[in-house]
């Protein structure tokens, strides 16, 4: 293995048709198709009396006009709830077209097919919904008090109820321990929504061929495997007659894990029954009121420790915001109770959650999928018992640390896979040390103190976390080498910018010894491979990668046993290098990979020059042995599985020191540090890339972005002027600095790293306000007009 | 949603002709559409990318007579004979790539790519108007342009980049 | 996010602009740089069934500095009338505001006259033309032409003194006199976004460098730019020996803004008086460094 480009900083072979227009986004395709729209619901929560079309059919253009009505069995029936638990008692999910009631504001009502969008939306508008209003559910506690209800069977809009429990070493739960310990602080905090928001919304275009009876889908999906599934049994089509294809997708980061969306049921069925094709475009409106969110919570934590800020026990009971519905299942919230725990060993563990319905758009994973909200809650715990007992924040955590020599550590819970939350390999104590070289931890009071002669007030924070990366059940990777040498490989899961294309190519090119521009890959196309899981919980490079790796691993042997026979030396002796194998210390004998490739496939029809090589008189056949032996198949290609028995856990540890003004309550950034630990690093500067972007999405998760809801479930902010995604303007400069840690589950050694960057900001960004006003924050995002309300309060 | 939407039964259509890209180009659309789907649709540049429809992601960016608009807050029957350029036009004549989209690659100043066309259109004026942008030029330059991927750093690098490649071929 | 369909108009000449929109009368709009009214119209917020295009009624793409002011025409785009070292040199404040308005790449198709018809109390540009005591031209079909003083013009949120039929044909930014010096501060959440809250300043010194007069309009503070004369509060002390935290105490006492998702009328007050003290000190400074210049004289 001389062609070493696993763990170079290799550009990306998928940019040069995204920096030249060429890119291929769904609203990109299918130009001559027709165009869909919505008439969503106006209000949060109400009864359809009445749907009268009639002054739409007239508008120029118009194709067709859906309502729940009109849609057959199975299409008609509620969406599917993806990830039952035992605990999601009451779990429900929507029409794909409002069915009597809707539930939020934006919810589908009506689908209007026209000539172009344009069309679409003036028929749309011109629709009129009679609604019956009723009591709209909207906030995380008056919902749990359960006066009014989203949905009527659900008592106390109680969708889950879980607790899990961890004793300590003597067997005493958590808060037996809380109250048996020297110290104890009980607090509350909060969480709020955020969202996704990638720049292309959703989208799904849709061809029906009815002269074979097939459907090709086009989704802006992290899943193009499942949606095919999805899509074959809502629409009682077999499997193969239905092709799903994710081309290149404008970002993700969870919201395009949900399927199947009603659109893209409603696209593909519209299409075939109309025998044209068909496309919807989320518009950022409609990506806002009718996609997903994420993040809102309230906790309720009590903690027990001793003198050294060494946790005893901790008690954390959590309200979880899931929105209308629960098409997810209670994902978000078993990973902030599972991952709160972070790097640290703690006494015992008590957490229980309520997933609790309101008339708000759904609620599932976003970047960190509960993570920054366990992570703020693990973190401003360890620094109130660092203030509680004057000792140094860093201390507190260095003394709650799991230490190198305790892996793998099982943290006795159960993981949102449902296997045991168990971490496999990590150094916190080294991490830290890095971070606090990085950010100069020891040196800041000094700073502080300079800073504040000027009349400046400056702060620092740190925050730490574990992430489990890398979920299962499985991935897999094909890959096949082609008579002109050329490496092919796809796998299922799909792209939305994480750059696979170059880092898969990379760990085939390194493990097949052919150079780079030799191999192509393909993700997200069903046509080229099934089975799949999706893009999500920084799963893909671990998932895939290793698969991949595993499948040239399969090509390499099976390679070097043609070569050897070819050659006539032993495969032992063999390398590939530069796509030629070779006989080591002979580079005499070698035998170019190409013409392995077309040996490997024993021929009867020459289909040109080279393939002469393989056909049955030429003579390169044993006679003994039938041309495609036992136990082999024709071709040199290979597909296997990675199927981990659980997660692989990464870490890392951030450090921020930000400036308060004194009379503008303005919040700057002055320095953003992180420290990272993915395992082996296939490619740096993509993984930086991650975290650059990661941290961008925590900034705007701490002091910008939110979900504003008014009472009557109106989402106030739904576009870019008020939903404020920070511009360049806002954004930190990030210093990186990595420690690789290998995982001992996969055979690359590598940790996900897709969401790590934002998992701990907020936590970080509260602490150093904390830190520069001496103000408790205990919620977050925080704005400069909450932080001089925050100051108002703590003078007055 | 309430409009007073009449029914648009036959709605006039305007001939325009644009040069896009240095290609004289004809469409035909009503005054209402926009010029970012008329460069999407009618002429099928798809390129030229729509986030927000209402002016502040930056993604539909495209250069009117040489400076960045906002192609989704621009009918395009209001720049009927004038020049646009898209992404589709940064490369040069054989499609060698400019060094703004060399230096995007170079830096990774991209991830899903779907901003990429309207950085590189602003950047590209950006740099032609000032050649050596400062640390905060640069940042003031590309700041009404969102990005969800990369956070930035990488983007601004790469403005940095690109200045010091035109300075090279200079 | 498409909008509904108009009938388009695009007339070449200010005639001709003004006999459409005098027979569209309230069902027709005027699209100037289209940076408000685009979006307005792709959410399906507005509807008109006229559009009067004036991008090519070039007569009105015009910058002019003359008679003690600067005059700029409906088609001047904010990045046009930024760049201008006349208008730089006649009145910086428009400038210094300018370069608060939105994103670079707004600016290049935003026109001034569109942003002070718009009259958005968030925008900038209404507060410099309330605190320079400037006026908008407006003019319809057989009617001639009228000037509206700013105090006038704006008469609520979204809405201007601009009636149906009528096109703004320009705004007038007055120069300041002799030992005076103007500023804009302001906050907003991010760069380039509608601010929380800021202040256009203009104050004018004495003869013996006290301050004669200190106006400010307040921006995102009422439900149009709100004039304070701050004169008596900041009476006839040296600039340099203001006390700010008593003006910025006055101003808030004197405004009544109101809270939303961005910031609560009590930050918003407090924040106000922050910027409007910020805003008048500068402007001082500025006059006190206008008096030294060795040319003096109006600038
Ligand atoms: C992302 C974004 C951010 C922005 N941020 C800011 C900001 O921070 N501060 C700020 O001040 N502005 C901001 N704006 C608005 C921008 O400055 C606009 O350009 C300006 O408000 C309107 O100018 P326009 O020429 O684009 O007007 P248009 O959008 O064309 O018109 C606006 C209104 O004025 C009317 N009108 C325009 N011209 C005339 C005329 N000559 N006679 C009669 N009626 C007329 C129109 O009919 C319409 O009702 C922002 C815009 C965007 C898209
Ligand atoms: S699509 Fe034009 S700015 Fe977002
Ligand atoms: S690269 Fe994805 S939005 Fe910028």
């Amino acid at each position: 293995m001389t062609t070493k480009l696993f763990g170079e900083r290799v550009q990306r072979r998928e940019d040069l048709r995204l920096i030249t227009g060429q890119g291929r986004y769904v609203d990109d395709l299918g130009r001559d198709a027709l165009a869909a729209a919505f008439v969503r619901s106006p209000h949060a929560h109400a009864r359809i009396r009445d749907i009268d079309v009639s002054a739409a059919v007239d508008v120029d253009g118009l194709v067709a006009i859906y309502t729940w009505e009109d849609l057959p069995e199975r299409v008609r029936d509620p969406l599917p709830l993806l990830i039952p638990h035992p605990a999601l008692t009451h779990g429900r999910t929507a029409y794909p077209l409002a069915r009597d009631i809707v539930r939020h504001v934006g919810e589908p009502v009506v689908m209007v097919v026209a000539r172009d969008r344009y069309l679409a939306e003036d028929a749309a508008a011109l629709i009129e919904v009679d609604y019956e209003f009723l009591k709209p559910v909207v906030g995380i506690e008056e919902a749990a008090q359960g006066a009014h209800l989203v949905h009527e069977d659900v008592p106390g809009n109680l969708g889950a109820h879980l607790v899990q429990e961890v004793p300590s070493a003597s067997g005493a739960g958590a808060r037996e321990a809380i109250e048996a310990a020297p110290h104890t602080l009980a607090f509350r905090l909060d969480f709020e929504r955020s969202a996704s928001m990638p720049l292309e919304g959703r989208g799904v275009y849709a061809r029906w061929d009815p002269d074979d009876r097939s459907l090709r889908v086009y989704s802006s999906t992290q899943t193009s495997t499942s949606v095919r599934m999805a899509v074959a049994a809502k629409l009682g089509l077999p499997l193969p007659s239905v092709e799903v294809i994710a081309p290149d997708v404008g970002g993700g980061f969870g919201v395009k894990i949900v399927h199947p969306w009603p659109e893209e049921v409603l696209v593909p069925w519209a299409a075939m029954l109309l025998g044209r094709e068909v496309k919807w475009t989320e518009d950022r409106r409609e990506h806002f009121i009718s996609s997903a969110h994420e993040r809102g919570q309230v906790q309720h934590v009590r903690v027990g420790f001793d003198g050294e800020g060494r946790i005893l026990g901790l008690d954390v009971t959590i309200l979880h915001d899931h929105g209308a519905y629960t098409p997810y299942g209670i994902i978000v919230p078993i990973i902030t109770a599972t991952q709160l725990l972070g790097p640290y060993r703690i006494g015992a563990y008590r957490v229980e959650f309520s997933s609790i319905y309101t008339n708000t758009v759904q609620v599932t994973p976003y970047r960190g999928a509960g993570r920054p909200q366990g992570v703020f809650c693990m973190e401003r715990t360890m620094d109130r018992i660092a203030a509680h007992l004057g000792l140094d924040r860093a201390d507190v955590r260095a003394a709650n640390f799991i230490q190198p020599g305790d892996f793998p550590y099982d943290q006795g819970l159960i993981f949102q896979d449902g296997r045991p939350l168990i971490y496999d390999s990590g150094d916190y104590p080294e991490s830290l040390r890095m971070i606090k070289e990085l950010i100069g931890w020891d040196g800041f009071a000094a700073l502080k103190a300079e800073a504040a002669a000027e009349g400046r007030t400056i702060g620092i924070g740190l925050g730490c976390y574990v992430e489990g990366t890398g979920v299962g059940p499985y991935e897999g990777g094909h890959v096949q080498v082609t008579s002109d040498g050329r490496v092919h490989v796809s796998t299922g899961l799909t792209s939305q910018g994480q750059g696979h294309e170059t880092v898969f190519a990379q760990i085939a090119a390194t493990e097949l010894g052919v150079p780079l521009d030799r191999v192509s890959v393909v993700t997200g196309d069903t046509r080229r491979f099934g089975y799949a899981v999706g893009t999500f919980a920084s799963r893909a490079a671990v998932m895939s990668g290793n698969a991949i790796a595993l499948a040239c691993r399969k090509v390499r042997d099976k390679a070097l046993r043609i070569a050897a026979e070819a050659l006539e030396a032993d495969p032992r002796d063999l390398e590939i290098e530069d796509g030629m194998v070779r006989v080591a210390g002979n580079p005499g004998a070698s035998i170019a990979l190409a013409t392995v490739a077309v040996l490997s496939n024993p021929l009867r029809y020459a289909f040109d020059e080279e393939a002469k090589r393989a056909t049955q008189f030429s003579g390169a056949a044993s006679m003994d042995r039938p041309p495609v032996a036992e136990g082999e198949e024709p071709g040199l290609e290979g597909r296997d599985y990675y199927s981990p028995v659980r997660s692989t856990f990464a870490s890392g540890m951030h450090a921020a020191i930000v400036e308060t003004d004194p009379d503008t309550a303005e919040i700057k950034i002055l320095r953003y540090a992180v420290v990272h630990d993915c395992g082996r690093l296939i490619n740096p500067m993509i993984v930086e890339g991650q975290i650059h972007g990661g941290v961008a999405q925590g900034v705007g998760g701490a002091l910008y972005e939110r979900m504003v809801y008014d009472a009557h479930g109106q989402l106030l902010n739904a576009s870019f002027m008020d939903f404020l995604m920070p511009y360049a303007t806002e954004v930190p400069f990030i210093e990186t600095a990595h420690l690789e840690t290998p995982s001992p589950l996969n055979p690359l050694g590598i940790k996900g790293a897709g969401e790590a960057g934002v998992i701990p900001v907020s936590a970080v960004i509260a602490a150093a306000i904390e830190d520069a006003e001496g103000i408790t924050i205990d919620r977050m995002p925080i704005s400069p007009s909450e932080l001089h309300e925050l100051r108002g309060r703590a003078t007055s | 949603m309430k409009t007073d939407g009449r029914p648009a039964v036959s709605e006039a259509l305007h001939e325009i002709t644009l040069t896009v890209n240095g290609v004289v180009r004809e469409a035909k659309v009503p005054g209402r559409r926009l010029l970012s789907d008329c460069l999407r649709h009618e002429l099928g540049l798809t390129g030229t990318h729509v986030g927000c429809e209402h002016g502040v992601c930056g993604c539909c960016t495209v250069l009117l007579d040489g400076d960045p608009v906002r192609s989704c807050l621009t009918f395009a029957v209001s720049v009927d004979g004038h020049e646009i350029t898209t992404v589709e036009g940064l490369s040069g004549p054989g499609g060698e790539l400019s060094p703004v989209q060399r230096a995007f690659s170079e830096c990774h100043a991209l991830q899903c790519g779907f901003c990429t066309p309207g950085f590189l259109c602003t950047v590209t004026a950006l740099l032609r108007d000032n050649p050596a942008p400062t640390e905060d030029e640069v940042v003031e330059g590309i700041s009404g342009n969102l990005c969800r991927c990369t956070g930035y750093q990488n983007i601004v690098k790469a403005v940095h980049r690109a200045a010091e490649l035109m300075g090279d071929e200079a | 996010m498409k909008p509904s369909a108009f009938d388009y108009h695009a007339p070449r000449t200010l005639g001709e602009t003004l006999e459409v929109l005098a027979g569209a009368g309230p069902h027709g709009k005027v699209l100037a740089g289209g940076q408000s009214l685009i979006p307005l119209l792709n959410m399906r917020l507005a509807a008109p069934s006229h559009l009067v295009d004036i991008n090519r009624v070039t007569s009105l793409d015009t910058i002019a500095v003359r008679d003690g002011g600067v005059r700029v025409g409906a088609l001047a785009r904010h990045a046009a009338v930024e760049r201008s070292a006349a208008v730089a040199r006649a009145q910086p404040l428009l400038g210094a505001a300018l370069r608060l308005v939105a994103h670079p790449v707004i600016r290049n198709r935003g026109t001034v006259v569109g942003s002070l018809v718009h009259a958005d109390p968030s925008a900038e540009l209404p507060a410099v033309l309330t605190v320079l005591d400037g006026s908008v031209r407006l003019a319809r079909h057989g009617g001639g032409e009228r000037d509206v003083p700013a105090g006038e013009f704006f008469t609520g949120p979204l809405e201007s003194a601009t009636e149906p039929g009528e096109l703004a044909v320009s705004a007038f930014f007055p120069a300041l006199p002799a030992r005076a010096g103007s500023a804009f501060c302001e906050v907003a959440r991010r760069h380039g976004d509608y601010a929380m809250a800021g202040a256009a300043a203009v104050v004018v010194l004495d003869e013996d460098l006290r301050i004669a007069s200190a106006r400010v309009a307040c921006v995102s503070a009422g439900p149009v730019p709100v004039l304070l004369d701050m004169s008596e509060v900041c009476a006839h002390r040296p600039a340099a020996s203001d006390d700010w935290d008593a003006v910025a105490r006055a101003v808030r006492d004197l405004i009544d803004p109101e809270g939303d998702i961005h910031a609560t009328a009590g930050y918003r007050r407090h924040l106000t008086g922050v910027l409007a003290a910020r805003a008048l000190r500068i402007a001082a400074q500025e006059a006190t460094e206008d008096r030294d210049d060795a040319t003096g004289g109006p600038r």
